[in-house]
């Protein structure tokens, strides 16, 4: 039975989740604005007999979680973005390796310390692979307390079906803010697929290696070639997005996370003035939904694009549209959260084309 | 009589090892480490009860030769994803097989804080004083005045720091219960080091906490000696710098005896 | 029906517990609510702020262009949100400490001589308690059973402050009811 509705902070929804989805590993370093997590975790995994572990650092943590999910144990770790960036290392030989794992990341300001409000500046280095070599991640990005709960049992079911880490992108608002949550019933995690590749010592079987070094040049050639493969099949299935009041819109707003929350509330004001805009939130960043987008783009002719980053998703709408609609950009760098009047100003002035609010993009 | 009878076999390869060729140099201490932890192993009944993290560095490749399951770990996080192997597997026996490079500069933080942990973990601690599979870079352990790609004219403190003895630095936490230094250069000392690597297994079996074996190894081809210089080397040069015996043992294996 | 409140304040004076309370006593009404807090630097003795929403509708925005109720503990925090209140809003005035007049004449002002009520429910630490109980009460937006109820919840484990916290809403709600 699915819980009660219970009021918890973004950071916690995570923690819980997880523990339900059958996570029994987390390791993690403190950085604001995302340490309620690892907090609510280390209390809550010794009693489902899991193990949590505060390492010395991002680095040890992301191989903490390499090392338990090798023995497939369901593992996460979680960080904001200076922290996410040091966990690369560890994403990639992940990726190599092909151990499934989850890595929470609640982005903050950045470049370099930056500062702890909200922001989407890491959506590059998630979407891209971030580490070294030619990978992808899934990166799943919600836009509240009940979606961050759901999402999680999702990463973590992508992370073992496809043997990939998976990211889930929020932000220090997503960490931070309070909504109802009901949660899925926990998992029997002995109804899960077996995973027959995990090292559990050698009784009974010959011995088994999990490793990323691939010296042998057609090995290595392979080994990508069959990586790709699976990032084709991740993004023939694994796509989810949302799309919100577009039927009529004479303006499709793309935005995801945070921004797209506060883009929903814009254009709920717009409407109150006889303004008609639709939403189109991708879910999955990566992959990212560029067909269902182009279609909608195409149709409705004109697009602004809203992000907590000076464009970065940007690059992928552009690709998905082209030249099908006329495409504008409003980005607000990390600190200040815009409100809906603010983003409802850039989208009066992307309709009307006049240029006062954001930039026309020529793609 | 039967043949069984006629012939017993005294010597043949530790099933901890597969039948493969090794990529090590002639007189490289790593096919006797390896050999060492392989019989170990049998010994107690381990192998298919194990999980060994190699490092990156010589033996990164390690798992074309031990017989049992291995994970590949960054570099210097070997002790990192033992951590993560050995909390979620508390009955599993879990050991890392690093070199200097990767445990004593790279690798410092996950070795200084997983010893510190008191993980039940064995780390096996390969100390050939340079980087091998680079060719010849310094390494956090190279000896003052010893030749290095990128210590011409050999390691001078006042521009390269000075040779770092991990296994003194560890041996001071309360989480470390047993470290032991022996060499791979005479055979004396190689049975020393089988014990050593022996007991060190019985302090994760006892659940003791951490333990550390470091093997002073020859590196005939980086050192630019023969592999009977390079024992030579060991055992005149390189003691002084790492003297030979146990630096921390609180097993009070011995008082029960 | 879409209502968002921002409580505003220095750090210390339970700013976010108004939140909480707030925003629990809402969902103990059956009401949509999301709650965004300031965190970081500033819940370490400098400013503090909360925002939250409650409708009984899907809540988009979890931060608000103009909200419609605001509660300023201090004189710092008027002067910063006092521009932003909606048309026809309400402003709470912690009238204990703000001495100044609010300058806008299109809201209404309510000033509540929070240390001198929660002196008489009791203690002078439940303040925001009297706040958050005098916000409910003149707003409508929660009853005192569903306040108390939402005070019980934020506070759940905390159960020996619950009888005076109760007396600080009743001073809040009697201090709208009686004008005094």
């Amino acid at each position: 039975m699915p819980s009660e509705k219970k009021l918890m902070r973004g950071s916690n929804v995570v923690g819980e989740a997880a523990v339900r989805a059958g996570c029994r590993f987390y390791a993690g370093y403190p950085i604001t604005p995302q340490n309620e997590l690892p907090e609510y975790l280390s209390a809550r995994m010794p009693e489902v007999g899991g193990a949590f572990i505060q390492g010395e650092s991002e680095i040890a943590s992301i191989n903490m979680v390499l090392g338990a999910a090798a023995t497939g144990v369901r593992a996460m770790t979680s960080s904001s973005s200076p922290g996410v960036a040091l966990k690369q290392e560890g994403i990639s030989y992940m990726a190599g390796q092909e151990l499934p794992a989850v890595v929470i990341n609640m982005m903050r300001g950045g470049p370099g310390l930056g500062n702890i409000a909200p922001s989407g500046a890491d959506y590059y280095q998630a979407t891209r692979g971030g580490g070294n070599g030619d990978y992808r991640t899934p990166v799943l990005a919600p836009a509240g307390c009940q979606e961050l709960a759901d999402l999680t049992f999702t990463a973590f079911d992508i992370a073992d079906k496809y043997r990939t880490p998976v990211m889930i992108l929020g932000d220090g608002l997503m960490g931070q803010v309070m909504e109802p949550v009901i949660f899925p019933d926990p998992i029997d995690i002995k109804s899960l697929p077996p995973k027959d590749w995990a090292l559990t010592g050698c009784k009974g079987r010959k011995p088994k290696a999990i490793f990323s070094m691939l010296l042998d040049l057609n090995a290595l050639y392979n080994h990508n070639l069959h990586l790709q493969e699976k990032y084709d099949e991740i993004t023939a299935k694994e796509l989810r997005w949302d799309t919100a009041m577009t039927e009529d819109a004479e303006l499709l707003v793309v935005a995801y996370g945070t921004p797209s929350r506060i883009a929903e509330s814009a254009i709920e004001e717009l409407r109150a003035e006889g303004i008609k805009a639709g939403l189109f939130r991708p879910i999955t960043l990566w992959p990212f939904p560029t067909i269902p987008l182009r279609k909608l783009a195409a149709k409705i002719g004109k697009v602004g694009v809203f992000e907590f980053s000076m464009g970065q998703m940007l690059d992928d709408v552009i690709m998905a549209v082209g030249e099908r609609a006329e495409i504008y950009f409003y980005g607000v760098p990390g600190g200040i959260i815009p409100t809906p009047s603010d983003v409802a100003r850039f989208l009066k002035s992307s309709i009307k084309g006049d240029g006062k609010v954001g930039r026309r993009i020529e793609a | 009589m039967s043949a069984e009878a006629a012939f017993k076999k005294i010597f043949g390869r530790p099933e901890s090892l597969k039948e493969n060729y090794t990529h090590y140099c002639p007189g490289c201490g790593h096919s006797i480490a390896h050999r060492l932890v392989a019989e170990c192993l049998d010994e107690l009944g381990l192998r298919e009860n194990t999980i060994g993290v190699p490092p990156v560095g010589c033996a990164v490749l390690a798992y074309n030769y031990f017989n049992f399951d291995m994970i590949e770990a960054p570099h210097g996080r070997a002790l990192a994803v033992a951590t993560g192997i050995k909390r979620t597997n508390p009955d599993k026996f879990v050991l890392t097989y690093q070199g200097d490079g990767d445990l004593a500069a790279i690798g410092t933080a996950e070795t200084i804080h997983a010893a510190n942990r008191g993980e039940k973990i064995s780390a096996i601690f390969i100390n050939n004083a340079i980087y091998g599979m680079t060719g010849g870079q310094m390494a956090p352990t190279t000896l003052l005045g010893q030749e290095a790609t990128t210590a011409p004219g050999g390691r001078d403190s006042s521009l390269h720091g000075n040779p770092i003895d991990i296994s003194a630095m560890i041996a001071v936490s309360n989480g470390v219960v047993y470290v032991e230094r022996c060499s791979l250069a005479s055979l004396k000392q190689i049975r020393q080091a089988k014990k050593a690597i022996k007991k060190c297994f019985q302090v994760q079996l006892d659940k003791l906490g951490f333990g550390l074996v470091e093997l002073l190894s020859p590196c005939p081809t980086n050192w630019k000696l023969s592999p009977k210089e390079a024992w030579a080397w060991v055992n005149e040069v390189m003691v002084k710098v790492y003297p030979l015996g146990v630096i921390k043992d609180t097993t009070g294996y011995e008082d029960k005896k | 029906m879409i209502k968002r409140t921002l409580f505003a304040g220095f750090g210390g004076q339970g700013v976010l517990l108004m939140g909480y309370v707030l925003s629990h006593g809402a969902m103990h009404r059956g009401l949509n609510v999301t709650y965004f807090p300031s965190y970081g630097a500033e819940m370490r003795g400098g400013t503090a702020n909360c925002t939250v929403t409650l409708s009984d509708k899907k809540i988009a925005s979890p931060v608000a262009s103009n909200p419609d109720l605001f509660v300023a503990m201090n004189y710092p925090s008027l002067e910063k949100f006092e521009k932003s209140v909606a048309k026809s809003g309400l402003i709470f005035l912690n009238a204990t400490l703000i001495k100044e007049e609010v300058s806008r004449k299109d809201v209404e002002v309510i000033k509540v001589p929070t240390l001198e009520l929660a002196k008489e429910a009791g203690s002078d630490r439940a303040i925001n308690m009297v706040m958050i109980g005098a916000l409910c009460a003149k707003s409508g937006l929660l009853s005192l059973e569903d306040t108390v109820a939402g005070m019980q919840a934020a506070l759940k484990g905390k159960e020996k402050f619950f009888p005076l916290n109760r007396k600080g809403i009743e001073r809040g709600f009697a201090f709208i009811a009686d004008g005094k």
